[in-house]
C-alpha cells in the first residue's frame, strides 16, 4: 500500500487556516535559527537539537489536531511543541532552564511538555513516544472522545523495538494512531540508507497490516494531504497509518555537530526545497494570500521570537526548594 | 464481613472492585484474558497463573489480552494513564522488567518531574516476583531495589492476602506510578480479607509480631519466615519484633527506627541478592539514623551473590529460611564487643 501522494491536490483551506499554518512553520523557523545563535552565543546550558528544515512535517500533521488528540515528540521536539498550541515563551524559558519554562525549569529542551495542550513531551530516548501513544490512542478509544494521537519519531527511532512494538499493538488493537516517520537522512551521524533495512521506512507498513505512504517532507501541502486521510480513517474507526516524510535538517545533529558526515545537501536544501519557500510560491502563486501577508507574519514572528529570548533571559532561575517538588503527587 | 480467601482472590477481587466503581480502571497484560483469537473460552487462562480470571467475563471491554510485547504494552498503559484513563498492567514475571524497563524509568517514573509538576500517571504495574517455583534464573528474580532506587515510583510488597487487597485498592486510586510487586509463592496462602473494599495507605509498616529483644525487618515472604524464626527463637526466650514494610517506596522508616530504638539490634530479611539492596538500604539508614541505640551490627539474611539456581537443591540453600533468620537473630543478641 506504499506511494507517493501527488502535491497538487487542491486543498480547502481557507485563509486564516493557511496564514497560520505559514506563522506556525516561520515561528518555529525562527525559534531554532534564534536559539542556534543563542547557543552558540554559550547562554543555552545542555544539548539542543534544532528543527529548522523539518516544519511542514509538524504544521502539516497538526493543522489537522484539535483539544482530543495527542503528540509524543522525540529530541527534536521544538517544532512539534510549536505545532501543538505550547506556548513559545515558555518554551524559550525552559531551553533557558528558568523558573517561568513549561517545565519550570526541570526538563529543558529534550523534555519541553504541555500536557494541557495534549503534547506529552518531547523524549530524550529515542523510541520513547510510540508506546506511549498507543495508550493515548487507547485512552481516546475507551472513553469515546473521538481523539486520535500521533507519534512522531526519527529514522532512528524508526529500528527500534519499541516502535516496531508499537505499531503492531496500534494495528491489533485498531487504535486511532498516526506513526509519523520524520526521515531525515541522518540518525546522529549515521545515514539511514545504511541503517534502515527497507527502502523506505513506509515499506515496514505492510509487515504490520497499516497503510504506508511517503510524503515530501518539504512540501506543508502533502504532509497535510497525507495527515488528513490518516487522521480521518483513524477517527473514523479505521485504524492506524505509517507516514514516512522524506527531508533534510538544516543543523547538526545537536548544536556543536561539525557535520562531517554529510555534504552541501543543507545548501542545497535550502536554496531550492525549504518549505517555507514553496509555501510563499505556492500560496501567492494562486492567489490565496499575498506576499504582505506573509511579510506581516514574518514581522509578528520576529517581534515573538525577540520578546521571547529576552524575557527567557530575564526570568528567575529555579530556587533550590524546587529542587525536592514535582517527584509524585503524593509520597 | 470477613472471610478467608487466598492472595491470589484478593487481588483479583481489589481489581474488579475497583473496575466496578470506577469504569476508568482498565487491565491488559499477556493472557489476562487468556483466549483472544482463539475458538475456546475467552477467558480460558485470566492470567498465567489465574490472576485475573473472571474479570473478562465481568468487563469485557475493559480487559485486554496483550501481544508478547511488554515495551509497547507497559508503556501503551503508560500514555493511556496521561490520557485519562487508570490501567492496570501486567508485567507478568518481574524478571520482562528487562525488556520494557525504558517506558518505567524514563517515562512514568519521570513525567512528572520532568514536566515541572504538571503531570499525573496513575498506572499500576502488577508483577510477579521471587524465588522458590523452581522457575531459574529468568523467572525468580526480587528485582524490587531496582524500582526502588527510581525517583517516581511507589514500589509495593503485599505479604498476605489482606494487604493484598487493601494495597493494591490505593494503588489504582493513587495518581502516582505504582509497581506491585505479587510474590509467586504466595498466590495460594489464605487469609482472613473483608468483603468490602478497603484501602491501606502507603508508607505504613505493619508491626506483625511485638518484641523487645531484636527487630527484624522483612520483605514479602520473608515476613512469614520471620515469623517462623521468631516461634523458634521465643522458646529460647528472645522476643523479636517483626515489621513488615508493606510499601518499599515510600517506606516507613520511623517504625523501623522506633523499634530499634527500643530493641537495640536489626535484622534484615530480604530473599533478594545482597549488593545494592532493600537490605543494604534499610540497615544503611538504621545505620545512619540509629546508630547509638545499636547494641549489635546489623544482620542481613539475604540469597547470596548468584543468579536464582534451577535443581531444588540449590534453590532451597539459595531462599532465606527460619534457620537462617534465627541463626542472625542469635549473632546480634549474643554480640559482645
Amino acid at each position: 500500500m506504499t506511494g507517493t501522494l501527488p502535491t497538487s491536490v487542491t486543498q480547502e483551506l481557507g485563509p486564516d487556516a493557511l496564514l497560520q499554518a505559514y506563522r506556525t512553520m516561520r515561528t518555529i523557523r525562527d525559534f531554532e535559527e534564534r536559539v542556534h545563535e543563542e547557543f552558540a552565543g554559550g547562554d543555552i546550558p545542555g544539548f539542543v537539537h534544532l528543527y529548522a528544515g523539518e516544519e511542514a512535517s509538524a504544521t502539516g500533521v497538526c493543522t489537522h489536531l484539535d483539544d482530543r488528540d495527542a503528540i509524543a515528540s522525540t529530541h527534536r521536539g521544538h517544532g512539534h511543541c510549536i505545532a501543538k498550541g505550547v506556548d513559545v515563551k515558555a518554551m524559550m524559558a525552559e531551553i533557558y532552564g528558568k523558573s517561568t519554562g513549561s517545565c519550570r525549569g526541570k526538563g529543558g529542551s529534550m523534555h519541553i511538555a504541555d500536557l494541557s495542550k495534549g503534547m506529552l513531551g518531547a523524549n530524550g530516548i529515542v523510541g520513547g513516544g510510540p508506546p506511549l501513544i498507543c495508550g493515548r490512542a487507547l485512552a481516546a478509544k475507551q472513553l469515546g472522545s473521538g481523539g486520535v494521537a500521533v507519534a512522531f519519531f526519527g529514522d532512528g527511532a524508526s529500528n527500534q523495538g519499541t516502535t516496531l512494538e508499537s505499531l503492531n499493538l496500534a494495528s491489533i488493537w485498531n487504535l486511532p494512531a498516526i506513526f509519523v516517520a520524520e526521515n531525515n537522512g541522518y540518525a546522529e551521524a549515521t545515514s539511514s540508507s545504511w541503517s534502515v533495512a527497507t527502502d523506505d521506512i513506509a515499506d515496514r507498513a505492510a509487515a504490520f497490516g497499516m497503510p504506508g505512504v511517503i510524503v515530501d517532507g518539504f512540501d506543508f501541502f502533502a504532509v497535510y494531504e497525507a495527515a488528513g486521510e490518516a487522521i480521518a480513517r483513524a477517527r473514523d474507526g479505521g485504524g492506524p497509518t505509517l507516514i514516512e516524510v522524506k527531508f533534510t535538517r538544516y543543523f547538526g545533529h545537536f548544536e556543536g555537530d561539525q557535520q562531517l558526515y554529510r555534504a552541501d545537501e543543507v545548501a542545497q536544501a535550502r536554496e531550492k526545497l525549504d518549505c517555507l519557500k514553496r509555501f510563499r510560491g505556492r500560496v501567492t502563486e494562486t492567489g490565496q494570500l499575498t506576499g504582505d501577508q506573509l511579510d506581516a507574519i514574518d514581522v509578528e514572528v520576529a517581534k515573538l521570537i525577540d520578546e521571547s529570548v529576552v524575557e527567557a533571559k530575564a526570568a528567575p532561575k529555579p530556587g533550590p526548594d524546587d529542587l525536592l517538588t514535582d517527584v509524585y503527587v503524593s509520597y | 464481613m470477613a472471610r478467608s480467601i487466598t492472595y491470589r482472590e484478593a487481588i483479583n477481587e481489589a481489581i474488579a472492585q475497583e473496575m466496578e466503581r470506577d469504569e476508568r480502571v482498565i487491565v491488559m497484560g499477556e493472557d489476562n484474558v487468556g483466549g483472544t483469537g482463539s475458538p475456546g473460552e475467552m477467558d480460558a487462562w485470566g492470567g498465567v497463573l489465574g490472576v485475573t480470571k473472571g474479570l473478562y467475563g465481568r468487563f469485557p471491554d475493559r480487559v485486554m489480552d496483550t501481544p508478547i510485547s511488554e515495551s509497547a504494552f507497559i508503556g501503551a498503559a503508560i500514555g493511556a494513564a496521561t490520557g485519562g484513563l487508570r490501567p492496570v498492567a501486567e508485567l507478568m514475571f518481574v524478571d520482562f522488567m528487562g525488556v520494557c524497563f525504558d517506558q518505567i524509568y524514563n517515562q512514568a517514573a519521570k513525567f512528572r518531574y520532568m514536566f515541572g509538576g504538571k503531570a499525573v500517571t496513575p498506572v499500576v504495574i502488577r508483577t510477579m516476583w521471587g524465588a522458590g517455583l523452581r522457575a531459574a534464573a529468568q523467572h525468580s528474580q526480587s528485582l524490587l531495589s531496582v524500582f526502588t532506587h527510581i525517583p517516581g515510583l511507589k514500589v509495593v510488597v503485599p505479604s498476605n492476602p489482606y494487604d493484598a487487597k487493601g494495597l493494591l485498592i490505593q494503588s489504582i486510586r493513587d495518581d502516582d506510578p505504582v509497581i506491585f510487586a505479587e510474590h509467586k509463592m504466595l498466590y495460594d496462602t489464605a487469609g482472613d480479607v473483608p468483603a468490602e473494599s478497603y484501602a491501606i495507605p502507603f508508607g505504613e509498616a505493619n508491626v506483625v509480631r511485638e518484641g523487645d529483644d531484636v527487630t527484624i525487618v522483612a520483605i514479602g515472604r520473608m515476613v512469614a519466615t520471620a515469623q517462623e524464626a521468631a516461634e523458634q527463637l521465643a522458646g529460647s526466650g528472645i522476643q523479636a519484633e517483626i515489621i513488615d514494610p508493606r510499601t518499599v517506596s515510600p517506606l516507613d522508616t520511623d517504625t523501623i527506627l522506633e523499634s530499634v530504638e527500643n530493641t537495640g539490634r536489626l535484622v534484615v530479611v530480604d530473599e533478594a541478592n545482597p549488593r545494592c539492596s532493600l537490605a543494604t538500604d534499610i540497615s544503611a539508614t538504621v545505620a545512619q539514623d540509629a546508630f547509638g541505640s545499636l547494641r549489635a551490627p546489623i544482620q542481613m539474611v539475604t540469597a547470596p551473590h548468584t543468579p536464582v539456581p534451577f535443581a531444588d537443591s540449590l534453590e532451597d540453600v539459595f531462599i532465606p529460611d527460619a534457620q537462617k533468620v534465627a541463626n542472625a537473630v542469635k549473632t546480634a543478641v549474643e554480640w559482645k564487643k
